[in-house]
């Protein structure tokens, strides 16, 4: 290894300024909308799902990997630098620039239905990746940072998931009790709606044991769901007064798109993967084997290094920019961005993951997190082309 | 005997109980228990830990 010989003071960390993408891809509505208006090209009313889903994608291909990480020594004084807490900070302002002119216009611009529905799906896309901005201040111990993660959720309407992704999904991952694992035979369509009213409910029994265990009641003002969906009630009801009831449906859809790019990107993070069981009952640990990752470089710039996400899981205060890749790690064969794209045509993700799961196991499908109504027939299937 | 709270998903660590299953005793007080002990449930580090009010 190179870089154990580096000083701390020798490196430099070559992403550094690269984590500015995260903040400027909140603001692709508006840039598309301002190319419209150049070019004239009806294009552009498209162009953040086309850059989502098709620049990204070949930027990860043409780029490829970086498996490179911070030298030990570097550490502490990177996650130590309040540079990157601001890069994350900045990129809420422009979430909500999109939100609101995004509504303005949806209401105000006389948008024929493909213009309409270009803007909705280009907001929602947004937001969602806003639910990575709020993930990454939701993991942090700093009130302000807390609070903050509350409002880039507002938008988006996952005000639960500040509750349930800490204390529900990291305590739950890659087991068959968490709603957001998803299980091996399991389509995207499938665990959408299980994912979503799985977080919910367990998110409302997070507070409710919580709050009770104070002696207080879970309608109480302290109860996190209620004051993050507080926000977004307070924020659509401004919207709504401002620019009439014409804003609703758009809010509402855009937080739809939004929340289900969210869940596309639960899917493939910790797809089939299952931890077992010790002999006292108790799942053994969160390790690295238990979830899926990248080391694609496009993605992982625009999702602050979400995609090593087994190091995030073993370590989860640990700041976006000091997470490491590790050898040896269940890797996709793609980033995430192209991934998605995969989820969204289950024969596709089967035919490409499956085998990787299969592989992962060695064939012993028992270990494996799958969909109990073909949990039987898969571990028959797997043990008998093994033997 | 004080009790310690994960801040990041809630866990708490009873010194009076220990965590016997993972080579804790009871009665380990928070500044016995290893440095690089971390969150059973969710994996977050010692210094993630608060200590929690006497009830």
């Amino acid at each position: 290894m190179t870089t154990a010989t580096l000083n701390a003071s020798d490196w430099r960390d070559g992403k550094r300024y690269l984590w500015l993408l995260g903040i400027a891809v909140m603001g692709l509505p508006i840039y598309s909308f301002l190319l419209f208006r150049w070019t004239g090209l009806g294009i552009f009313w498209w162009a953040t799902p086309i850059v989502v889903y098709g620049l990204i994608p070949l930027f990860d291909r043409l780029i490829g990997e970086d498996e490179a990480n911070p030298p030990d020594s570097a550490m502490a004084a990177l996650a130590a630098d309040r540079y990157y807490r601001y890069v994350v900070f900045a990129a809420i302002p422009l979430q909500y620039a999109t939100f609101v002119w995004g509504t303005y216009m949806a209401v105000t611009g006389g948008l024929a239905w493909w213009e309409w529905t270009g803007l909705v799906v280009s907001v929602g896309m947004t937001s969602g990746l806003a639910i990575n901005v709020g993930h990454e201040l939701g993991h942090q111990t700093h009130p302000l940072e807390r609070w903050l993660a509350k409002v880039a959720l507002a938008p988006v309407m996952y005000g639960h998931f500040y509750t349930e992704h800490n204390r529900g999904h990291h305590v739950r991952v890659a087991t068959f009790e968490d709603p957001a694992s998803s299980r091996f035979g399991e389509t995207f369509y499938e665990f959408l709606p299980r994912c979503v009213y799985g977080s919910i409910t367990s998110a409302w029994q997070l507070e409710k044991k919580r709050l009770e265990k104070q002696g207080k009641s879970v309608w109480s003002i302290d109860n996190d769901n209620l004051q993050a969906w507080g926000i977004t009630l307070a924020l659509f009801g401004v919207m709504a007064i401002w620019l009439g009831p014409w804003a609703l449906p758009f809010m509402i859809l855009q937080g739809a798109i939004g929340g289900s790019l969210l869940e596309v990107v639960n899917y493939l993070e910790h797809y089939g993967l299952m931890r077992q069981k010790k002999a006292d009952g108790n799942y053994e640990r969160c390790q690295p084997h238990h979830s899926w990752n990248s080391n694609h470089l496009a993605t992982n710039v625009f999702l602050y290094h979400l995609q090593r996400h087994s190091d995030h899981h073993a370590y989860p205060t640990r700041s976006f920019q000091t997470l490491r890749n590790f050898d040896g790690l269940p890797r996709l064969p793609s980033g995430y961005a192209g991934m998605i794209l995969a989820a969204y045509l289950p024969p596709l993700w089967f035919r490409l993951m499956n085998p990787r799961v299969v592989a992962h196991f060695g064939g012993d499908m028992q270990l494996a997190n799958i969909k109990p109504a073909i949990r039987q027939r898969v571990i028959a299937e797997y043990a008998a082309s093994a033997a | 005997m004080k009790k310690w709270q994960c801040l990041v998903c809630d866990f708490v660590y009873d010194e009076a109980k220990g965590l016997p299953e993972e080579g804790i005793a009871p009665g380990t007080r928070w500044e016995d228990v290893p440095e690089s002990w971390t969150c059973p449930d969710c994996g977050a580090a010692k210094s993630d830990f608060i200590m929690e009010e006497v009830a």
